[in-house]
């Protein structure tokens, strides 16, 4: 079976989806992520979706189950590159995706994980002292 | 097996399409001066629009036409072939009235006023046969009555397209994306807004936040004269789906009386950020991007 290349950049794992995902795909990247982030002490996850045409409400579904896995393993995912027509669609669903967090592209996905970071580096340097 | 005698319309017995023929091509001017008196004397007449000149080529124009139709001895269906001369000169007729302004009565009057003085040179020409006049009376009237409604078909159909041309000029007029700052999107929203005008503006709006990759989106909605549950409804789709491509929108331009529609209907504008004015959206704009302003003391 196909699977979807999980690369590591640092303590980032990052994920670019460019077929069309079927709902076992789609499990199995859920289940590939979460191993990672474990194995890899990921800080953060950037979904990359620019070459997707299509997404469905199970997709919808698995980007927040991933989103909260990962929130559970001390990671932040950052969902990037939603095409504009696919946002559209989404909104006219009615699936607003919340508890997602989205950027333009891999550049600002990276920028708004470095903030979560710094953020969370700054949280916990309290809590030592 | 008996014969059944066709008993035939009496139209066609008689040759009448040369008679009328030759009727219009002896009384051509005649016909034009009355049809012009009538026309001047009407209350339609505009002679703004269309000058004396012009008024006159085309009912010379038409009569020519008219009279070539005749002589096929068609009085009934204008769509055959021999009526298309006098159909594309009208059509061409029905929308440059259209087109300049004419009232649909206006236009049609055109072919009415040409009853009164067809029926008076008729009436002189068959003075003795008054059974011929009324089946040549008959025909002809048939048959402007088929165009009169043809000529209102025609202008209503180009005062069509020259609404909807204007609708599709108005979506493409009143939704500009404009770039206020590099990552800064403004969307001034102008007019009451509507399903097809907030999707055409969502749609120009998430292409250019891929385009400039934009961070911020300010939809200012002071042109927009009243706020209802629907409106809200479309902004918020619009936020939203700015959100899930990565973008924060912020509202601004909301007048008093919208902040008291907003609160007496109950709507939920959720989190989004809303701004009394563009100056402080841009403002909290520019924080969120990491921007300050700040005056030149030395040149103040």
């Amino acid at each position: 079976m196909d699977r979807i290349p999980i690369l590591r950049l640092g303590n980032i794992l990052l994920v670019t989806i460019q077929i069309d995902m079927h709902d076992r795909l789609a499990m199995a990247l859920q289940e590939d992520l979460t191993e990672q982030i474990v194995k890899v002490q990921a800080k953060g996850v950037l979904i990359d979706i620019s070459a997707l045409d299509i997404i469905d409400s199970f997709m919808g579904r698995m980007f927040a189950s991933v989103a909260a896995m990962s929130r559970v393993l001390d990671a932040r995912t950052v969902v990037v590159g939603m095409q504009p027509a696919v946002a559209i669609t989404l909104v006219e669903l009615g699936m607003s995706l919340p508890g997602i967090q989205t950027a333009l592209n891999i550049d600002q996905g990276l920028a708004l994980l470095e903030k979560f970071q710094a953020k969370g580096g700054q949280s916990r340097a309290r809590y030592q002292a | 097996m008996a014969l059944i005698p066709v008993t035939k319309d009496k139209n066609q017995e008689v040759p009448s399409d040369n008679r009328l023929y030759g009727f219009l091509e002896r009384n051509e001017v005649i016909l034009i001066d009355g049809w012009m008196r009538d026309m001047r004397n009407s209350l339609t007449r505009r002679e703004d629009l269309i000058s004396e000149k012009d008024l006159r080529k085309e009912s010379t124009n038409f009569v020519r036409l008219l009279r070539e139709g005749i002589q096929s001895g068609n009085f009934q269906d204008i769509e055959k072939p021999e009526w298309t001369d006098v159909r594309s000169m009208l059509t061409d007729l029905s929308q440059s009235r259209a087109e300049a302004g004419f009232s649909p009565s206006e236009t049609v009057m055109f072919i009415f006023s040409f009853k009164q003085p067809l029926y008076q040179e008729l009436r002189k020409e068959f003075e003795k046969d008054p059974e011929t006049l009324a089946s040549e009376f008959r025909n002809v009237i048939t048959i402007l009555d088929r165009f009169v409604l043809f000529v209102s078909e025609a202008y209503q159909k180009t005062r069509d397209a020259i609404i909807s041309r204007q609708q599709q000029e108005l979506l493409e007029l009143s939704t500009p994306v404009v770039q206020l700052w590099e990552g800064i999107l403004a969307l001034p929203m102008i007019g009451t807004l509507d399903s097809a005008r907030t999707q055409t503006a969502m749609e120009a709006l998430l292409q250019q936040i891929v385009e400039t990759g934009s961070q911020i989106a300010i939809i200012d909605i002071t042109g927009v004269p009243t706020v209802d549950t629907l409106v809200a409804q479309h902004l918020i789709k619009t936020v939203t789906a700015a959100r899930l491509m990565g973008a924060d929108c912020i509202i601004s331009g909301i007048r008093p009386q919208i902040a008291a529609t907003i609160v007496h209907l109950g709507l939920d504008l959720g989190n989004v950020t809303t701004k009394a004015n563009l100056a402080d959206a841009f403002v909290v704009a520019l924080q969120r991007t990491g921007k300050k302003l700040s005056s030149n003391v030395e040149a103040a």
